[in-house]
């Protein structure tokens, strides 16, 4: 997994890459955290997420919620085709608020 | 929960599923509209489809379930079983299986299989009504039966769809499973028509254990299937989770205890309900209202209204008895690994060389406390020696069981009407013997079928029953077993053989053979009576192979066969292949092993047969011609001959022997070991084993030698007359 963070410290922007399995769920949790600590404005870049399960799914609801409580501005971008697929089936586009391709419904 | 074991175990148990299914189908066209295999075969086919979820196995899931849903039409009474549907359940079983095999090496189906599985899919269909193509495996449930629930019309909701709520418990991710693979799950049997996620008792990051699971589900559900189907989704996460599962127009009292037994806040809960188009806002205003009104304990009205509906319980006490029946069989049986066995029967083996030669020590020390030890020893070895063999004894049923298909799809292909009759299913033999019989049985049954039955015009021009029988029977007969295959058939036409035989070379034009010499020119290699070879058994094995096999298994086949009424092929077969009770005697300085079961008398040779051997090598046993033969001449063994020799009395199926040699040295255990290739054409030697004095015995071919013995009889026979 590369992240790269643009240094500002108001603003984060990494990506994750691969997997977001249960199996790198607790990995990736720490990854995500602390950008949430260090900056304001986190941009999360999932173009290059692999695969996702729901312990994925529950990481970005719960990174979002993290931010949201603490009065910071989270977006995922480039939402890869998994996790488009993914947000369809639980019919979670909206809660992200995050600009997805929407998939008409009742293509389940 | 390592998830390879568990695959494994999922694909050994889909194929024990698949057996039962296969015979349940083949039952059920004798038994018509017997339930209990109605329901057994549906079983089947829904759990291989149940477990193949949970594995991701989509492609068994999407054809399986095609399956099923022809068999839920047959479950309640909407298609009948006819020849042709049970034709196509057999199909489809077997492309199950062979899905399953694909899972087994962990591949996907190819190409072939894939095209097969739509032909089946497309038949299928058209049994539950709906033109080829339209419905693929993976759209709803296309059958058209009204769900049968106990409706209260005035306080129903309005919608046509399920409802289902889920909240997955905290360890779901750490057993393994993944809370999104039952929602995709769900797309395989019905329409999902609205999903909400249930978010709210998802931590934000910092305080959230990434293994732990917080999510869950309220879903509006579009399906044909019943509420059985559907718990039947969640039945592997059922213990840790909530699950709720609300048929359609269900009560707005069942709607008001679900709200109050999930974790979330009523009037969000409720509001998902109205997301996901379950209640409208009205229906959910009333149910808080009514909420207000009474409150009474949910289990109550749990009970009083019915909830649970009268199938539910059904499937309920079903599974609890199939979970009470499997724990009843899992006590009573073990599964063990068969090299474990082997190697239990090798050490064994072992042990009663050993044994044997203790007794041998204690008899010559002369020490009667020590012969006297030895002698218990030897009794307990053996009676440990009969029982380990007895562990690998299984009964031919399982076998037998396994040509009801040949027997049906053969007869099929050949367009006649043939019924397959079985007895002596339980008796028993060894493993090994059991495994390596079935080609050579299948060949015989096949042969039988093709070749044996005529057609059912012929039949009953000839005043037979147009339906031909095929009798498969199994026996013990004196320390063999004999498997009969039977057929009541045109019977083997001598002369048609005899000339074929003669064209080929095989026998001279002027030979006089016996019916059974006749009879047995069908095994020999090259024997074909081309003109009668069809696809069926014109290829594969020949009968050729079919005794070089039997041989091999230090057995025999015959023949009966009388014209017009029908052909016997007779196996017989050793019950072990491992040790056996020998009869020790002994030729000049060698030792040779008679197997026990086949010695009937021992006599002593007398001076005046004895003289007379010179010229004949029979003599009169009580009046009975008994043709015999020397062993010292038959293996040529040099030194001085004794002054008294004794004939060992052998039998042999019908056929009796007698064995010359010096001296009777009694019963011996023997482990077979056996001969080298090199030693591999010499004939009446069929193994090797050690005494306890370390000196090697040779065991003799019984079978061969009575064979040997009884060809030259005849010959000098000939010459006599």
């Amino acid at each position: 997994m590369a992240q790269q963070e643009t240094s500002k410290i108001a603003t984060a922007q990494f990506a994750i890459e691969g997997e977001m399995t249960i199996y790198r769920a607790a990995e990736l949790k720490q990854v995500i955290l602390p950008h949430i600590d260090h900056a304001n404005v986190i941009e999360i870049d999932l173009s290059k997420v692999s695969e996702i399960d729901s312990s994925g799914l529950q990481l970005l609801i719960a990174a979002k919620l993290e931010a949201s409580i603490r009065d910071k501005q989270l977006h995922f971008v480039g939402h890869s085709k998994p996790v488009l697929e993914l947000l369809d089936l639980c019919d979670l586009g909206g809660f992200f608020g995050d600009q997805v391709v929407i998939f008409p419904h009742g293509t389940h | 929960m390592d998830l390879d074991d568990a695959l494994k175990t999922y694909i050994i148990e889909s194929r024990e599923l698949l057996e039962q299914m296969e015979d349940a189908l083949l039952r059920i066209e004798q038994a018509q509209d017997d339930p209990e295999i109605i329901n057994a075969i549906f079983r089947a086919a829904h759990t291989i489809k149940g477990s193949a979820g949970l594995f991701g196995l989509e492609y068994i899931v999407a054809f399986t379930h095609v399956a099923e849903s022809v068999l839920d039409k047959v479950r309640s009474n909407e298609l009948r079983i006819d020849p042709e549907l049970v034709a196509l359940l057999l199909e489809s079983r077997d492309h199950i299986g062979t899905l399953v095999e694909h899972a087994a090496q962990g591949d996907e189906p190819d190409a072939d299989s894939d095209r097969q599985g739509a032909g089946l899919i497309a038949r299928l269909n058209t049994y539950l009504g709906n033109p080829t193509g339209e419905t693929t495996a993976q759209g709803g449930m296309p059958v058209e039966h009204a769900p049968q629930i106990e409706r209260e019309e005035t306080h129903s909701v309005a919608t046509d769809n399920w409802h289902i709520s889920l909240r997955f418990g905290n360890d779901t991710l750490r057993n393994g499973m993944d809370p999104l693979s039952f929602v995709r799950y769900l797309n395989t049997f019905g329409r999902i028509i609205q999903i909400v996620t249930v978010v709210e008792a998802v931590p934000p990051l910092s305080q959230l254990d990434a293994e732990s699971c917080h999510l869950g589900f309220e879903i509006s559900f579009q399906t044909e299937a019943d509420k059985a189907t559907i718990e039947g989704a969640f039945e592997f996460v059922r213990d840790d989770c909530l699950v709720y599962i609300m048929p359609p127009h269900s009560k707005v009292a069942e709607y008001l205890d679900l709200i109050r037994d999930l974790p979330e806040e009523e009037m969000k809960l409720g509001e998902m309900l109205v997301k996901c188009g379950t209640l409208t806002r009205d229906e959910l205003a009333k149910a808080l209202q009514k909420q207000v009104e009474e409150q009474r304990p949910i289990g109550e009205v749990l009970l009083e209204d019915k909830i649970v509906r009268p199938e539910v319980v059904a499937a309920a006490l079903d599974r609890q008895k199939q979970v009470k029946d499997s724990k009843s069989t899992e006590s009573s049986l073990i599964r063990v690994d068969a090299e474990k066995l082997d190697q239990l029967i090798n050490l064994i083996g072992e042990l009663t060389i050993a044994s044997a030669g203790t007794a041998l020590v204690a008899q010559r020390a002369g020490i009667s406390e020590l012969q006297e030890a030895a002698s218990t020893l030897s009794r307990l070895v053996e009676e440990v020696r009969d029982s380990a063999l007895t562990l690998r004894m299984v009964q031919i049923g399982a076998t037998f069981n396994r040509f009801q298909r040949v027997v049906r799809d053969v007869s099929k292909e050949l367009g006649k009407d043939i019924e397959l009759v079985i007895s002596g299913a339980e008796t028993e033999l060894d493993k090994t013997v059991v495994e390596k019989i079935g080609d050579p049985l299948t060949h015989l049954v096949r042969n039988s079928m093709d070749h044996g039955i005529e057609s059912a015009e012929v039949r009953i021009a000839n005043g037979k029953p147009a339906r031909g029988t095929l009798r498969l029977n199994a026996y013990h007969d004196s320390g063999s077993i004999v498997i009969e295959v039977g057929d009541d058939g045109g019977g083997l036409k001598k002369d048609k053989i005899l000339q074929k035989a003669i064209e080929r070379g095989l026998v001279a034009p002027d030979a006089n053979l016996s019916d059974k010499e006749i009879f047995n020119l069908i095994f020999e290699a090259g024997f074909s009576t081309a003109d009668t070879v069809s696809n069926l058994s014109g290829r594969g094995v020949g009968m050729d192979v079919v005794r070089r096999n039997i041989n091999a298994l230090r057995g025999s086949i015959d023949i009966e066969s009388v014209q017009g009424q029908g052909t016997t092929m007779r196996i017989r077969l050793p019950l072990t292949l491992a040790i056996i009770d020998g009869f020790l005697v002994g030729v000049g300085s060698s030792s040779f092993v008679i197997p026990l079961d086949m010695v009937v008398e021992c006599i002593e040779l007398s001076d005046e047969d004895r003289r007379a051997g010179e010229e004949r090598n029979y003599l009169s046993l009580r009046g009975q011609v008994l043709p015999y033969m020397r062993l010292r001449d038959t293996f040529d063994i040099r030194g001085d001959t004794v002054r008294r020799e004794n004939v060992v009395v052998v039998q042999y199926g019908n056929a009796r022997a007698g064995l010359v040699v010096d001296a009777l040295q009694g019963e011996f255990q023997t482990v077979i070991k056996p001969m080298g290739r090199i030693f591999s054409h010499v004939n009446g030697i069929g193994g090797s084993t050690i005494l306890g004095s370390g000196e090697v015995a040779l065991i003799l071919d019984v079978p061969r030698l009575v064979q040997l013995v009884s060809t030259q009889a005849e010959k000098s026979g000939l010459e006599l007359a």
